[in-house]
């Protein structure tokens, strides 16, 4: 069987694992932290996802905006949304069981997806690559645009993590995970923390959709296609931790893509197996202690 | 007691009478999903546990079920029994994997396990995959009574239905029943009285999984065809959409639920996106303002009404067995 | 142990924080049943009773963090109830609480400086270091990994930071060494010397009695009885029944 598999597929293949990886990480860590601080599970955040590749779509196609302007452009504009959200919706419910928080973000979900399968089709649309042609490294093709994802995501994952690890800002936060009441009680500003932390992974989703639109078909199921492999991430890597959501994120990339060279049609299921393998042998998630669990 | 009766009489009568009136398919897929809600309820409403993942025991069953018939083409009754039992068997499996976590982790994990099963189902070549499972016999019940027709099989369907209710009637207002109600409550407080709460939890979702089961397996011989809808999320998150709108925590709630998302599928069928979109709206409506549900809402007026008349001989007109929020 | 700022002391009398026929509750129960007591400034106040009259929540009442409450409480005329916990604590008032709420995923470092410096007097990262010499030297642990005399020095360090004056201090010897309790004994009455105005909860009634000038007995939720140290002395009896097992 191995005599069979070319160093070509195999360092393909990889990449599209870490290229998959990226998007697993760059989403887990959006969810995670919103999940740290507000204990609500963001279900809309695959729609958000969606709809931060459908905007960069639709400033390409009605106002000629590129690709460039439009990574930030869209985040911002999407994470706006986001804070409205959290405002109208989300903050009457916080005192609530944290499943309506989670139910409500569903709904949300539900109506943004039917919006735009409603005004968009279910085909996906294209968006051209805003660096075409890559390197011919002689074991594999790497194409820029591809090679610009994992830096990027790379990039913006250690960045979050140094932010939150190594900043004040990110104390306030770590601390208002633990005791948001104790926190307030030194005249800090907990509820606008919040909304702005909800933004935050927001706009983390909506950047990961703009950087997508390239790689993936801009389609409305996108999101949600997406987010039952964020979910086993999160579930895998510890409910709150930052930490967690990243390693388990491109590492599950990565498996998906080595299942697809090994075993091929088990590549959908192999991330649920792992899953379930993992809670058995660690029931509060493989990086616990790093987070809430 | 008397208006309750009457009550019964009415509702017994309009169910026998409505394939006249309506489609039987659209009432058949009704009582279907009645049961459907019903095992929801028993595992939220009940016991406190939010499964993000039913349809894997409502779609599972519902293909059983069908191979069993168009390999065997046993008795109808014996084939849903045995959908019932795989249906069961699966929820004693995920169960016993995620009973470990609780609310929202536990929710999470059912979605998963919920997701690994309908990627499992699409992959089977028994299910048809895509295409779906086609062509399922409706053999003949307990091997006599031929029920081939819609018409005559909406009181087969009728009639399992009632059962079924009765069936979780009686498990939720039974010592056992009790039991979850308290575990939904106060945990750590039933521990502390020497029950073993794990054990509790795990047969409420063996039998929730089972229920659904029937549910599923029941709607694959209604519409003689399994598809890979039923056993995916859409499903799973309609019938907590139904139990929300039609009460969490209330004993008829999301049976009035399921019975109104039936409809308003229905009726929107045509409009595309439509469908899902309004079910958006009308979750985000109930979660935000509505909390308690129609029958819940209900309840609560009439509670207010009565304490309010002062009246204490009266009979009890409560849709819901118990107090609001029971 | 040196406070470097050595503020004059003011003259006691004008009534900093009057508390009204409050009463609070948990969801549907409730625990506090029309309190009524004041708080001069300068003065050192202690809450005392036993476990459940309703201390603590009388405390996290005034801040604001127990949010259902009818009644009044006035801050320097400013009425508190409807206010957010964030705006009570700019008003000048510093919480700290019983379980002390160190932050595990915290260092002792970022512990102590995290409220913001709000008010003139608020402590500088060089002023508490200097204060508070032994959390210098553990500044870069984890903040839950000191000793619980160290975590609760650390505690009450905290808030100093904000510049509040009036301090809301929660059973601050609980569960410490006899050695540790006379050290925060001494860091509440130099505290008190330079001008704090302190409402204290406290079970030890011997620490209440060495750094308190009013003691206020509340039991099931309602003040019994107002009592100045003198006249708790002279009444032992009588109040060991209200702390009485």
């Amino acid at each position: 069987m191995f005599d069979m598999i070319s160093p070509q597929l195999v360092f393909g293949q990889l990449l599209i694992g870490l290229i998959n990886g990226s998007f697993y990480a760059m989403l887990s860590m959006g969810l995670a932290i919103i999940f740290g601080l507000m204990n609500v599970v963001n279900f809309a955040h695959g729609a958000q996802y969606m709809l931060g590749a459908f905007a960069a779509w639709v400033l390409l196609n009605y106002l000629g905006v590129p690709y460039w302007p439009a990574l930030f452009i869209v985040p911002v504009v999407v994470a706006l949304f986001g804070i409205l959200l959290e405002r109208l919706v989300l903050k009457p419910l916080q005192n609530l069981d944290h499943l309506y928080g989670l139910l409500a973000t569903y709904a949300v979900a539900l109506i943004v997806e039917g919006l735009v399968r409603q005004r968009y089709g279910s085909t996906g649309l294209p968006y051209g690559s805003p660096i075409p042609g890559g390197v011919n490294l002689g074991f594999m093709f790497l194409p820029y645009y591809r090679l610009w994802v994992v830096v990027f995501s790379i990039v913006t994952c250690l960045g979050t993590w140094l932010l939150i690890e190594h900043t004040k800002l990110g104390a306030y936060l770590r601390a208002a995970n633990e005791r948001p009441d104790i926190v307030e009680s030194f005249g800090i500003n907990v509820p606008r923390m919040v909304t702005l932390t909800y933004g935050l992974g927001v706009g983390l989703a909506a950047l990961s959709g703009v950087l997508a639109a390239p790689v993936y078909q801009v389609s409305p199921s996108m999101g949600s296609s997406i987010m039952i492999v964020i979910f086993a991430v999160v579930v895998i890597g510890g409910m709150g931790s930052i930490i967690g959501a990243i390693a388990t994120g491109y590492m599950l990339g990565i498996l998906e893509a080595m299942t697809k060279i090994i075993y091929p049609a088990g590549a959908s299921t192999v991330i649920f197996v792992f899953m379930i393998l993992a809670l058995i042998i660690r029931p509060n998630g493989l990086f616990a202690g790093a987070g809430k669990s | 007691m008397n208006i309750r009766l009457l009550w019964f009489v009415l509702l017994a009568v309009i169910l026998i009478a409505a394939p006249f009136f309506t489609y039987p398919v659209t009432l058949m897929t009704i009582l279907c999903f009645v049961i459907f809600a019903c095992s929801f309820n028993l595992l939220l409403g009940y016991t406190g546990l939010l499964c993000f993942g039913h349809a894997m025991f409502f779609g599972g069953a519902a293909y059983i079920t069908g191979y069993i018939l168009k390999t065997t083409h046993i008795s109808l009754e014996l084939a849903l029994l045995g959908g019932v039992g795989a249906a069961s068997l699966l929820g004693l499996l995920v169960g016993w994997i995620s009973l470990r976590r609780s609310g929202i982790q536990f929710a999470m994990i059912t979605f998963a396990i919920a997701q690994f099963i309908y990627f499992i189902m699409l992959q089977l070549p028994f299910t048809g995959g895509e295409d779906g499972m086609q062509g399922i016999p409706r053999t003949k019940l307990f091997g006599l009574l031929d029920a081939s027709t819609s018409l005559e099989f909406y009181y087969v369907v009728l009639a399992i239905t009632a059962l079924s209710v009765a069936l979780f009637y009686r498990i939720v207002h039974s010592p056992f029943g009790e039991i979850l109600k308290a575990i939904r409550d106060n945990e750590p407080r039933v521990e502390s009285l020497g029950f073993k709460p794990e054990r509790y939890k795990l047969v409420a979702f063996v039998l929730s999984a089972g229920m659904a089961g029937l549910a599923g397996g029941l709607k694959a011989t209604v519409y003689q065809f399994a598809t890979l809808t039923d056993v995916s999320f859409p499903i799973s998150s309609e019938v907590i959409l139904m139990t929300l709108l039609g009460g969490l925590g209330t004993l008829t709630g999301p049976m009035v639920g399921a019975g109104l998302i039936i409809l308003l599928n229905d009726y929107l069928s045509s409009f595309g996106e439509w469908a899902l979109i309004s079910q958006g709206v009308i979750l985000l409506i109930v979660i935000i303002f509505f909390r308690r549900g129609l029958v819940g809402e209900l309840n609560a007026l009439m509670w207010k009404m009565r304490t309010r008349a002062g009246s204490k001989g009266s009979a009890s007109t409560e849709l819901a067995s118990g107090s609001p929020g029971e | 142990m040196n406070f470097e700022k050595a503020l004059p002391a003011p003259a006691l009398g004008r009534t900093v924080l009057s508390v009204e026929n409050l009463s609070a509750w948990y969801a549907e129960s409730k625990a506090l049943h029309g309190m009524s007591f004041d708080v001069r400034e300068g003065e050192l106040l202690t809450l005392i009773g036993r476990n459940g009259a309703g201390k603590t929540t009388t405390l996290r009442s005034i801040m604001g963090i127990v949010r259902k409450r009818t009644g009044s409480i006035k801050f320097n005329g400013d009425e508190l109830i409807g206010r957010r916990v964030y705006e009570v604590a700019r008003k000048g008032i510093g919480y700290c609480p019983e379980e002390r709420a160190i932050f595990s995923s915290l260092s002792v470092k970022e512990n102590l400086t995290l409220p913001p410096i709000l008010q003139k007097g608020g402590m500088s990262d060089e002023e508490l270091f200097k204060t508070f010499p032994n959390l210098l030297s553990r500044a870069g642990s984890q903040g839950t990994k000191l000793s619980g005399g160290e975590q609760q020095m650390l505690a009450i360090a905290r808030i100093l930071r904000n510049g509040s004056r009036f301090l809301l201090l929660d059973e601050p010897s609980e569960g410490l060494a006899p050695v540790v309790v006379k050290e925060i004994a001494e860091i509440i009455l130099r505290l008190k010397a330079q001008g704090f105005t302190i409402i204290l909860v406290e079970q030890n009634l011997r620490f209440a009695r060495r750094v308190a000038d009013r003691h206020v007995i509340v039991e099931h939720g309602k003040v019994v009885d107002i009592l100045s140290t003198a006249e708790l002395e002279a009444d032992m009896d009588r109040v060991q029944t209200y702390l009485g097992v």
